[in-house]
């Protein structure tokens, strides 16, 4: 220290006692404290939110996953359902459901009296109205599985009605019945007596993830089936485009591009790109892939297209965050020994940035996952009942998607969907949910010391 | 300042393995490296002592284009391994540095076995017909090292997982194993403890028999013990070149005199 600096010192402290706390120690533990206390408020309100919302979609969803269904003793009657008689499925299939709903209709009150379940005061078509209008394609498919089962009398689960279903999961009342045009107090009271006698059930509803969609008028029915296989689709389509596309440009963005305008011109408009709100891109694939390219529209195709340009930006900066982690020394030492730069790359530089590129890949494919507006502009919001085939024809075939169903569900007048939508949102989220645990155990599994 | 367990000095060769002339490297618009001329020995340990910073470390990277990867690096005059201009525009940097080894200043062994580790250069350029011939190049290479008695039966294990002096000895071994002419060392000691820098000096005078050693170091007793001859850098400049005796000894240069009785640097 020079005798410059020495002057300007500030003098000497006044010695004062390490028991008690000065008033600078005072003050900085006092904002110390300040800082600790504003970090944990935060986290607790992160926390509350997190809480609430799941207490919201759990406990409106939890029963969708359960369905009311009545027990139907019904005689397959050969006569009807195969008038040709030779059990081939496929002239089997001419008989539609109006002919089935014949049969129910007479097998449901019957099945009741035989129950000494007590019908006064009802007429048969409204005890009829108490199944769902899906229960007939319930039993044709069944049958259409199984002809053999033609001719035997057979105990089976019926759909019951929506109104029926909300009775049991106590959205309806007797209150509400009353001014309600679709079901009576007197299908209610005999709801009851169904259930004393074990022919109404809560059962869980597999249904809800195999069935496709069905139309506002039974939303007993409707299902995600269509919704999840048009959103794996996708996301196949997406992790087979957007992963080598992606790690392809960062490669080489990172490793080989020499360094000049055009490349920071390219790096900024990656980063802007990441940037763009989706619906932009939605349009995008509007105008490209559906009017210019002539893609359908709906399709899997599409939607997976779309997503694509919209994941490539964030595996992109991901990818080439995780390369510019791998310390240069392990560059060096592989340049060292008279490997060439894409030798040096492939056996040394990608495989320890390996873990960083599937993180960023997997969390860049659960957002494609859950992205909606894109997929509202290409037509996924269609009503799609059936199911698209195996790839790659599928890709091409009209789907819907998980976060554009729920997007439908809650647009529906029927207060039964509310359930439906949150129970979609629980399937959406089990589904993020994976995903995050796969890139956790990937990142582990392939991280390395180095 | 002279150990008593220095090596034979006595430079043995006057076959000129490499010869640098008139060398500049600039670094953008600094000037990092100012009229280099040298001829270093085969089979023959050179050592470069100077302060930091003075270009010695760059001047080893030139050797084998290493500043090839530093983008506003530009290097002129030539540089030539027996006889031959390595700034060639027909020599593949890839082929050179096969035949210029290099060992750098942190152990840097790859996140593979041990094996891997010293298997790779023969497997990249071919060395080994089968798995057989391979072994043997492993292991000559890591007794060549003086680490094979020390591995041997944990050739399966992550080469990180070995201590600092072995970690660098393994990277001897690998730089080795692709059977190179000159081996360059970047202060190889300088991460490692006093007894595993004596294991690797020892290891630099066996590998004198074989090769040519260009080894860059800050402690000028390490040049002292294991160089035949020495070179003085300073800001750029080659002030002084000689046999490490004489460097030591006799300095002819009063900045090299400064340097190592401790006055620079």
């Amino acid at each position: 220290m020079t005798d410059a600096t020495a002057n300007h010192a500030p003098e000497a402290r006044t010695r004062s006692s390490l028991l008690e706390q000065d008033e600078r120690t005072r003050r900085r533990n006092a904002s110390e404290k300040r800082f600790r206390t504003y970090g944990a408020v935060a986290i607790c309100l992160a926390i509350a939110a997190l809480v609430m919302l799941l207490t919201s979609v759990l406990g409106n969803g939890t029963s969708a996953f359960f369905q009311t269904y009545a027990k139907i003793e019904v005689t397959l009657d050969p006569e009807v359902l195969d008038p040709k008689g030779n059990r081939d499925p496929a002239e089997m299939s001419k008989v539609t459901t109006i002919g089935y709903g014949n049969l129910m209709k007479k097998a449901f009150p019957a099945s009741l009296q035989a129950a000494g379940v007590s019908t006064e005061g009802i007429d048969d078509k409204e005890v009829g109205a108490m199944l769902s209008k899906e229960a007939p394609a319930q039993l044709r498919n069944r049958v259409l599985a199984n002809p053999d089962m033609l001719g035997e009398t057979i105990q089976f689960w019926a759909l019951a009605n929506g109104r029926i279903d909300g009775y049991l999961k106590g959205r309806v009342s007797m209150a509400s019945a009353e001014r309600d045009g679709n079901v009576s107090p007197e299908q209610l009271q005999l709801a009851d007596r169904m259930r004393a006698s074990d022919m109404l059930e809560k059962r869980f509803n597999w249904d809800f993830i195999t069935f496709p969609d069905a139309s506002e008028l039974r939303p007993e029915a409707a299902g995600l089936g269509v919704a999840i296989v048009g959103s794996a689709y996708m996301m196949l389509i997406v992790l087979f485009l957007a992963l080598p596309i992606g790690v392809a440009a960062s490669i080489y963005l990172e490793e080989f591009a020499p360094q000049n305008r055009l490349t920071d011109l390219i790096e900024v408009n990656i980063s802007n790109l990441a940037a763009v709100p989706s619906i932009v891109f939605g349009i995008l694939g509007l105008a490209v892939f559906i009017n210019y390219a002539g893609l359908p529209a709906s399709a899997p195709i599409v939607g997976g297209l779309v997503l694509t340009l919209m994941t490539l930006p964030t595996i992109i900066i991901s990818t080439r965050a995780a390369l510019k982690a791998v310390p240069p020394s392990i560059r060096d030492a592989a340049l060292g020994v008279g490997a060439s730069k894409m030798q040096s790359v492939f056996h040394h530089v990608l495989p320890l940035a390996l873990p960083g590129i599937l993180t960023g890949t997997i969390l860049g494919l659960a957002q494609a996952l859950g992205e909606t507006a894109p997929l509202l502009l290409i037509g996924m919001v269609a009503f799609v009942r059936d199911y698209p085939s195996w790839p790659v024809d599928g890709f091409f075939e009209p789907a819907s998607a998980l976060p554009v169903q729920v997007y439908n569900f809650t647009t529906r007048g029927d207060p039964a969907f509310v359930e439906r939508a949150s129970g979609a949102i629980i399937v959406l989220l089990i589904f993020l949910l994976c995903m995050n645990l796969l890139a956790i155990y990937l990142r582990r599994k392939f991280e390395r010391r180095w | 300042m002279y150990d008593m367990n220095r090596v034979e000095s006595a430079v043995t060769q006057d076959e000129i393995k490499i010869s640098a002339h008139n060398v500049q490297v600039y670094y953008g618009e600094k000037q990092a490296i100012k009229d280099v001329n040298v001829e270093i020995l085969d089979k023959t340990v050179t050592a470069f002592i100077g302060p930091s910073g003075c270009g010695k470390s760059t001047f080893l990277r030139c050797i084998n284009r290493m500043n090839d990867t530093i983008p506003v690096a530009r290097i002129e005059g030539e540089i030539r391994l027996d006889g031959e201009d390595i700034y060639d525009r027909r020599v593949d940097p890839v082929q050179l540095r096969a035949r210029v080894g290099m060992v750098f200043q942190k152990p840097n062994p790859f996140p593979k076995s041990i094996f891997d580790n010293v298997a790779y250069g023969p497997r990249i350029h071919g060395l080994a017909r089968n798995r057989a011939e391979l072994d043997e190049i492993v292991e000559k290479s890591l007794r060549g090292a003086a680490l094979w008695n020390e591995v041997k039966d944990r050739l399966q294990e992550p080469g990180t997982g070995l201590s600092g002096g072995q970690q660098q000895r393994l990277c001897i071994a690998r730089a080795v194993a692709t059977a190179p002419e000159v081996l360059l060392m970047d202060e190889p000691c300088s991460a490692l403890d006093p007894i595993a820098t004596g294991q690797v000096e020892e290891l630099i005078e066996q590998l004198r028999a074989d090769f040519s050693v260009v080894i860059v170091t800050h402690s000028m007793q390490q040049a002292a013990r294991v160089s035949q001859k020495t070179a003085f850098f300073h800001l750029g400049n080659l002030v002084e070149y000689g046999e490490t005796d004489d460097i030591f000894t006799k300095p002819k240069d009063s900045r090299t005199e400064a340097y190592i009785s401790g006055r620079i640097g």
